[in-house]
């Protein structure tokens, strides 16, 4: 078992809508996307965005694509023109998620 | 097969995407995208202010440039940028074809706007429910400034098939604007619900520009080829739906499975649900190739019947914000900064201001990622170049507001040494548009098609 950063295995893009950031992460290789839903659960997401994201967070898979896709809720101060913060459209939460640390056989 | 070009991915968006996709290789379509949430109340305080304003002036003198070559090559054009007075843009439009001395057929697709009718509705128990927190429309009814029905693609087509060179519309979705060609060129009907879907997602696989030819990617960027020039997005659509995304040859950028899976993915809620009013889109059911070089193909989509409701956007006034920042540098910037906002925070008490949120964020430590980032590790905090203390004040209280702007200058003379301001003055004080999404009943709406021409 070997910990790695999330960016070696996935790309990512995210955006917003109102108060709810999402962030999709797409895996660099078919063979990291089984790894992805192991490891990236919505629990793990939610503890790295702590203090961020002040809602719940959803997960859903687009084994299609090897992707995820994560809706942050009440995470973007209001959001859009309401918010205050410097990324108010979360579009910087991308590769805020890439730092995340995860287990790998 | 058409090609379907788009040439604009926001208000703001470069001026010569749309004249270099009309110039650099075929198309058949191209669409473009002016309006964000905020962008409709924008238009509605212009027109307010002069009854011949209000719609997106970029793409008057957009088609002011291209008006010969559309003509020409047998172009036509599509584009929400009527904004609140598609009315006015038309005018506009067909002047410079007088103008030119080009005929032109202009449609005009409008009725999505429903502010004079709020009133009515809510009498009548349409209560048009914010669809984040349930509360009805009443509560900030007398904030509302601007309210628009988002119609799809088929008012669109509709006005292809009448022989309209350029369609210029009000609310109209993002993902319409491209899926309506398709309608009109295959003679799609209303419940052909895989095809529409197929249609809508490729329109949303191009509605943001080059964010899905290599702008914005994370993939191998470094790699992508002469952003400078980069190429905007094309769909070579067929009739059973499926479709390839490609660009000019010759531009710059790239097309890649891993570019157009990160544009897939924007703005994205329930993938399996990609609601609009023309369809249910499934993003799980799309299977994607790279066919050639900047060519990805799309095929498979399913979807299913579209929902009994249009989307409304309604802006509405919430109060006022202000922000502003302060620059420190070395040594111990982060300090400084940090000093500063405790500094700046009991003045703001002893003033005895009262504000919803004061928020502080440290550009150059971790603003953007907060939490995710962390601190900066202690050997490195104390080293760190700059960091800008960037502050933001929100209230219903405009004067609190303001005299918060008057605070942050005196703390470069009188607070934490060696700090700079960029010479960017006071901030300024700016009214919270904010926005109300809600469901309105497709039977309680209608989008209205017409036609006009110049007499050239």
């Amino acid at each position: 078992m070997a910990k790695r950063k999330l960016v070696e295995l996935a790309h990512a893009r995210s955006g917003d809508k109102g108060d709810t950031s999402n962030v999709g992460i797409i895996a660099l290789k078919p063979e990291y996307y089984p790894i992805l839903v192991k490891e990236v659960t919505a629990e793990r997401v939610k503890e790295h965005f702590k203090g961020v994201c002040l809602g719940k967070v959803e997960r859903f898979e687009l084994p299609n694509l090897g992707a995820l896709n994560f809706l942050l809720h009440e995470a973007l101060d209001g959001g859009g023109t309401f918010a205050l913060k410097a990324d108010p459209q979360g579009k910087t939460y991308s590769s805020a998620l890439l730092r995340m640390e995860i287990d790998v056989d | 097969m058409i090609r379907i070009a788009n040439g604009q991915g926001f208000w703001g968006d470069s001026l010569e995407a749309p004249v270099e996709q009309v110039r650099r290789g075929p198309i058949d379509y191209l669409t473009l995208d002016y309006l964000a949430e905020i962008t409709m109340s924008i238009m509605q305080k212009q027109r307010s202010r002069d009854p011949k304003a209000g719609y997106a002036r970029d793409f008057v003198d957009m088609i002011a440039r291209v008006l010969p070559d559309l003509v020409e090559r047998r172009i036509r054009v599509i584009a929400n940028a009527g904004g609140v007075n598609p009315a006015a843009c038309r005018d506009a439009i067909l002047e410079i074809a007088k103008r030119q001395g080009i005929h032109v057929k202009v449609a005009t697709v409008t009725g999505d706007d429903i502010m004079g009718r709020l009133d009515d509705y809510i009498a009548r128990g349409v209560a048009l429910k914010n669809m984040e927190t349930g509360e009805p429309l009443s509560k900030i009814r007398s904030k509302v400034q601007s309210a628009n029905v988002y119609f799809g693609a088929f008012p669109v087509a509709e006005a292809l098939g009448h022989g309209a060179q350029i369609v210029i519309t009000g609310r109209v979705t993002d993902t319409g604007l491209a899926l309506a060609p398709m309608i009109h060129e295959y003679g799609w009907k209303l419940d052909d619900w895989d095809k529409l879907s197929a249609g809508t997602i490729a329109g949303h696989s191009i509605e943001c520009g080059a964010q899905s030819t290599g702008g914005n990617c994370q993939v191998d960027w470094e790699t992508i080829p002469n952003l400078a020039d980069v190429g905007y997005p094309i769909i070579e659509a067929e009739p059973d739906g499926s479709f390839v995304i490609t660009k000019h040859a010759g531009t710059g950028g790239r097309v890649s499975v891993a570019s157009v899976k990160e544009q897939l993915l924007y703005e994205m809620g329930d993938p399996r649900e990609y609601i609009t009013p023309d369809c249910v889109a499934d993003f799980t059911t799309i299977h994607l190739e790279q066919c050639g070089p900047d060519r990805v193909r799309f095929s498979g989509i399913k979807g299913r019947p579209a929902t009994p409701f249009y989307k409304v956007s309604i802006s509405y006034s919430a109060g006022y914000k202000a922000i502003g920042g302060l620059v420190y540098a070395w040594p111990d910037a982060y300090k400084k900064a940090k000093a500063a906002d405790r500094i700046l925070r009991q003045r703001l008490d002893r003033l005895g201001l009262k504000f919803d949120e004061i928020r502080t964020e440290f550009v150059g430590a971790n603003a953007c990622h907060g939490i995710a980032a962390g601190e900066p590790s202690p050997e490195v905090e104390p080293q760190l170049a700059e960091v800008m203390l960037r502050v933001g004040v929100r209230s219903s209280n405009k004067e609190a507001v303001t005299r918060f702007t008057k605070e942050l200058a005196p703390l470069a003379l009188n607070g934490p040494p060696v700090v700079t301001g960029f010479g960017s003055g006071r901030p300024s004080v700016d009214e919270i548009i904010a926005y109300w999404p809600a469901l309105i009943p497709k039977t309680e709406v209608a989008p209205e098609v017409s036609i006009w021409q110049n007499e050239n």
